[in-house]
């Protein structure tokens, strides 16, 4: 019955969002504040009636209803609570549901945010919201109904996919569709902008926390994958260039572009059709990856021409709303109020070309992604175009960008003093240049680029923090003077150099996988497992029954140059329901490294196939995205971002200190 | 009964939801002040209100205000020119046909939907009723719930899978079947008739082809014992498949002359070797030449067991009803038609359909 309730509220909510879109938009035209402020209150029935549907169907994934085709489909009673829940979005229906009840808490948020957003903008705003909520809820109820039943009901489900039961899969995805739904909420922004013709720095402003949150949440969403790929798949490796992450990347190379270029229309009421271009852009890219991800056109392009539903639905989708978004900007974008002209070198000047820099980045990722496809589609072949391919064009476009990253950062706005500008960053220059060289010395033999990547990663955590010395510091000051006057340094500042240092940690991360080393050989009990100087010795193998699955448990002792380290245990499950193994690699940190064990296969003699890494520093790489979060994050609890205190020119030092 | 009147609770406050503020006009056409200036105003008092709190500088909040008046001018010049309207005729023909539209749509869009997509039906009779309605069924399935939970636990009780597997067949699960007798024959070891019902069970899964796979396993359970007359009549079916007909005609007359008088197969190996020799072709024969007599006749037995052990709809049972019929056995179509009144005795509609295929077959007058 609850099951049912659910269903219906869908429905409801799809009339709900027909009558959101259509009065508020009308109220705007009229200029009715009646009308218009029926936004708002729809924008809050239809978050209700989809939390009350997602709260039916995870009723029914913890009580084990099996007269839901979903449940039965993705779930077991025999499986942990925890995987009961994150198998509501484990399977393509439920996810629908939750992209689309993300949405719809958007929508509220932003019907809740009266008084910081003008009338007409919210109204226009929640309008666009609700066409888009009208699409994926007509796709949900139309292709992927997850409240369809099953008569009798079966005794039993057929399990979740066992790499799905993780905890770091539960939470990936809601992570990742708060970055992909998040920027529907710029989108909705911009063309409400292209409707009502207005747009200046309030926009932007308004704009801003919302890009930065989704921002943030695509960072984490894009490393919990990342880590998850890492340790699960028992590869040991944490990017594949496959098209799921390029379709989560693409957004996040756009989106930071779009949070750069919002500052400077925030700050300089500049680059106003560029913004609404970047809005709508990265808003296309999540749909596009939405539709990657959901049309089954990736596994094959033939699967998809078998049952093309679902995937020519969402085409359908992506096509409305880019095709429709781009021609209303084509309109109305040449009627937009320009302002602000600055000089080339500049803050503004510095950030045209990390947009120009991110934009080509992310045009090479998209063609690297689609080409394949559409050669498939076109002649048949199947080719896959891996990391080669991107190490020769991304690379060259991220370099440059993460070398002048430091200098924009430290140019004044307007005009700036490229000269002066690099001056300030001499010492920084020379510290990291000390770096590279003392990692080449030491690890001399190496691989060349390591060192210079290294290099390049410190380089950019010193520039980052540089801001806050030079803002804060300078010759003669006492130490705790400096402390005080950076601690009152404005929140998006702050924020600004932890992304900025999260990106230089993921580089050296990322420059530091070159020294990896790994082995492989089968294994009988005692013997050892060398790589660099980690080695694994194997003490034991015992079988293990669990709830839904059993496995082989190998018991390794890890010896560093003799020395012990202590055990992990690497596993290789066997999920009964659906007959399907996997591996759980066992892994030790050490420092910032990590020892990483993964087992082949577990020979009947006892002896087992045992692969060992050691990767130094390879946590760097998601601390530097957890990083970069932090700085969004920090820099989202400004309370200038909401009212709009312009800058200071400089921190008067007689500044009080405020107090609560 | 209940959940419609949920279901329609949910549907007024869902148009509730739209009529109220539509009818909160007066309020607002009291206040009569522009939307985005009134925001302008109340940056500034916000501004005025971080600054008392200590959370903005004094400089700061002196430049913030400064930005949002500026805002707040020019806001002014843009609205001051099309006019404010909240009140007066047009508004109030705009307010009725916005509430018309919520009255309408909302109703009409989650019914016309929830009519086409969901399962409406359920709400009347409840999967819970319909469960505690065949409580026989649902003593199988928790005892095939019990077999496979203790099967997870111990996926080496070669005797649990092959007591289960048959249970999988009547349950209509046969690819679940398959895996069970599979797992069966690696833990307890091949047999001739173990080996012949794996076999069987693949025969099934492929709707009567025997497959190659299949094919040697029978050949296997042969080997072990050359009288598996299951394992020797699937080899023959095998070789009538693959155009073989004079080594099938011979496979099934040496089954027939090797078995005892009146073995339950007779009839069935006879049927099948009258319809390769071209005398008393069995109706159907030529439509569904790899589906043999046996298969149907299993096929039957399996649907009565289902529906007699979990129930189903007039429809199933006057499918039963007809098969047995058409299998020429009158006494037990009119058994399964008494047995179906029972079990639709609640479902008037369902009653009729079964009175109508006992009419249509002829099946009343004989009944006792």
């Amino acid at each position: 019955m609850l099951v049912e309730a659910g269903h219906f509220a869908l429905t409801l909510a799809l009339g709900l969002s027909l009558i959101q879109f259509v009065v508020p938009l009308w109220g705007a035209r009229a200029n009715d504040p009646v009308l218009m402020s029926v936004g708002p209150v729809t924008g809050m029935a239809v978050f209700t009636c989809i939390s009350f549907a997602f709260l039916a169907l995870t009723i029914a994934y913890v009580t084990s209803d099996f007269s839901v085709m979903n449940v039965v489909e993705n779930s077991h009673s025999a499986k942990p609570l925890i995987y009961k829940l994150s198998g509501v979005w484990g399977n393509h229906e439920g996810s629908m549901l939750l992209w689309i009840l993300i949405l719809a808490l958007f929508g509220a948020v932003v019907a809740l945010a009266k008084n910081s957003i003008p009338q007409r903008l919210q109204a226009n705003t929640l309008a666009v919201q609700a066409a888009i909520t009208i699409a994926f809820l007509l796709f949900i109820l139309i292709t992927s109904n997850p409240f369809t039943r099953v008569i009798p009901a079966p005794a039993e489900g057929q399990d979740l996919n066992p790499l799905l039961q993780d905890p770091g899969l539960a939470i990936h995805p809601p992570l990742l569709y708060i970055g992909y739904v998040g920027f529907s909420i710029s989108f909705a922004f911009a063309i409400a902008a292209l409707i009502d013709g207005r747009i200046d720095a309030v926009w932007a402003r308004i704009v801003r926390p919302w890009t930065l949150g989704a921002w943030a949440f695509l960072t984490l969403g894009i490393a919990m994958g990342s880590y998850w790929a890492y340790y699960e798949l028992g590869w040991g490796g944490w990017w594949f260039w496959d098209p799921v992450e390029n379709a989560s990347l693409m957004p996040w190379l756009a989106g930071t572009a779009l949070l750069h270029s919002t500052v400077v229309m925030e700050k300089r009421d500049a680059l106003k059709v560029w913004t609404v271009l970047l809005a709508i852009l990265t808003f296309s890219l999540s749909l596009l990856g939405t539709f990657l991800v959901r049309s089954g056109v990736l596994t094959s392009v033939h699967s998809f021409a078998v049952d093309p539903e679902r995937g020519s639905f969402i085409l359908g989708i992506l096509i409305f709303f880019i095709g429709g978004s781009l021609a209303l900007f084509a309109w109305r974008a040449p009627m937009l109020k320009q302002g602000g002209l600055f000089a080339p070198v500049s803050r503004e000047g510095a950030l045209v070309l990390n947009n120009l820099f991110l934009a080509t980045a992310c045009a090479t990722v998209l063609i690297g992604t689609l080409y394949p496809l559409a050669l498939e589609v076109l002649t048949g072949e199947k080719i896959s175009v891996g990391a080669p391919f991107f190490n020769f064009t991304f690379l060259p476009l991220i370099v440059p960008l993460l070398l002048l990253l430091p200098l924009g950062q430290t140019l004044a706005w307007k005009r700036g003093n490229f000269l002066g500008t690099a001056q300030r960053l001499y010492a920084v220059f020379g510290l990291s240049l000390l770096a590279a060289m003392a990692m080449f010395a030491f690890e001399y033999g190496g691989p060349a680029a390591a060192p210079l990547g290294i290099g390049l990663g410190v380089y950019l955590v010193l520039g980052s923090l540089n801001e806050i010395v030079t803002r804060s510091w300078s010759r003669g000051t006492p130490l705790a003077v400096a402390w005080r006057k950076a601690a009152n340094l404005p929140r998006s500042t702050w924020g600004t150099v932890l992304a900025h240092a999260g990106v230089g940690l993921t580089v050296i991360g990322i420059a530091a996988t070159a020294w990896g080393v790994e082995g492989l050989a089968t294994l009988k009990l005692g013997e050892r497992l060398k790589a660099g100087d980690y080695e694994a010795r194997l003490e034991r193998v015992i079988p293990r029954v669990e709830a839904n699955y059993r496995e082989d448990v190998a018991v390794f002792t890890i010896l560093r140059q003799g020395q012990v380290l202590g055990t992990l245990e690497s596993m290789k499950r066997l999920y009964v329901t659906r007959g399907m193994p996997t591996t759980e690699a066992g892994i030790m940190t050490v420092g910032l490294g990590q020892v990483y064990v993964s087992l082949g296969e577990v020979e009947a003699d006892g002896s087992v196939g045992v692969r060992l890494y050691h990767k130094p520093l390879v946590l760097l790489i998601w601390i530097g995205a957890l990083v970069m979060a932090l700085g969004g994050g920090v820099s989202l609890t400004d309370r200038r971002l909401r009212i709009g205190a312009p800058a200071r020119a400089k921190v008067s030092p007689a500044a009080p200190v405020p107090a609560e | 009964m209940v959940i419609w009147i949920i279901l329609l609770l949910m549907t007024a406050a869902a148009v509730m939801a739209v009529l109220w503020p539509l009818s909160r006009h007066r309020a607002l056409a009291a206040q009569q002040v522009d939307p985005d200036t009134q925001f302008y105003r109340e940056q500034i008092s916000e501004i005025e209100r971080d600054r008392e709190r200590g959370v903005l500088l004094p400089s700061e909040a002196e430049a913030a205000k400064a930005e949002a008046g500026r805002r707040l001018l020019r806001a002014t010049g843009a609205t001051a020119a099309d006019a404010f309207a909240a009140v007066g005729e047009p508004a109030l023909r705009r307010r009725r046909a916005a509430s018309t539209l919520a009255l309408s749509v909302i109703p009409i869009i989650a019914l016309a939907l929830y009519g086409a997509y969901g399962s409406p039906h359920l709400l009347t009779h409840p999967p819970e009723q319909q469960a505690q309605a065949s409580g026989d069924k649902m003593d199988l399935m928790a005892a095939v719930s019990q077999i496979e939970a203790h099967l997870a636990q111990n996926p080496q009780d070669g005797r649990g899978w092959e007591v289960v597997a048959p249970v999988y067949i009547r349950m209509g699960r046969i690819d679940d079947a398959v895996k069970a007798y599979e797992s069966a024959v690696r833990y307890l070891g091949a047999s001739a008739d173990r080996l012949a019902n794996y076999g069987e069970v693949m025969v099934l899964a492929k709707d009567g082809l025997v497959s190659s796979e299949a094919q040697k396993v029978f050949e296997q359970a042969v080997q072990l014992n050359k009288a598996s007359p299951k394992a020797r009549y699937y080899l023959a079916v095998a070789a009538e498949q693959d155009g073989q007909i004079e080594k099938a005609k011979q496979a099934y007359g040496e089954l027939l002359s090797s078995s005892p008088e009146g073995a339950p197969w007779g009839d069935v190996v006879r049927q099948r070797l009258a319809s390769l020799g071209g005398e008393q072709p069995v109706a159907g024969q030529e439509d569904a030449p790899q589906i043999g007599a046996a298969d149907i006749a299993r096929m039957v037995s399996g649907l009565a067991e289902r529906l007699e052990t979990q129930g189903g709809s007039p429809e199933e049972w006057a499918r039963l009803i007809r098969s047995y019929a058409v299998l020429g056995q009158r006494d037990k179509a009119v058994a399964a038609a008494e047995r179906a009144r029972q079990a639709l005795a609640q479902n008037d509609a369902g009653l009729k359909t079964i009175d109508a295929m006992a009419r249509e077959l002829k099946l009343t007058d004989a009944a006792p």
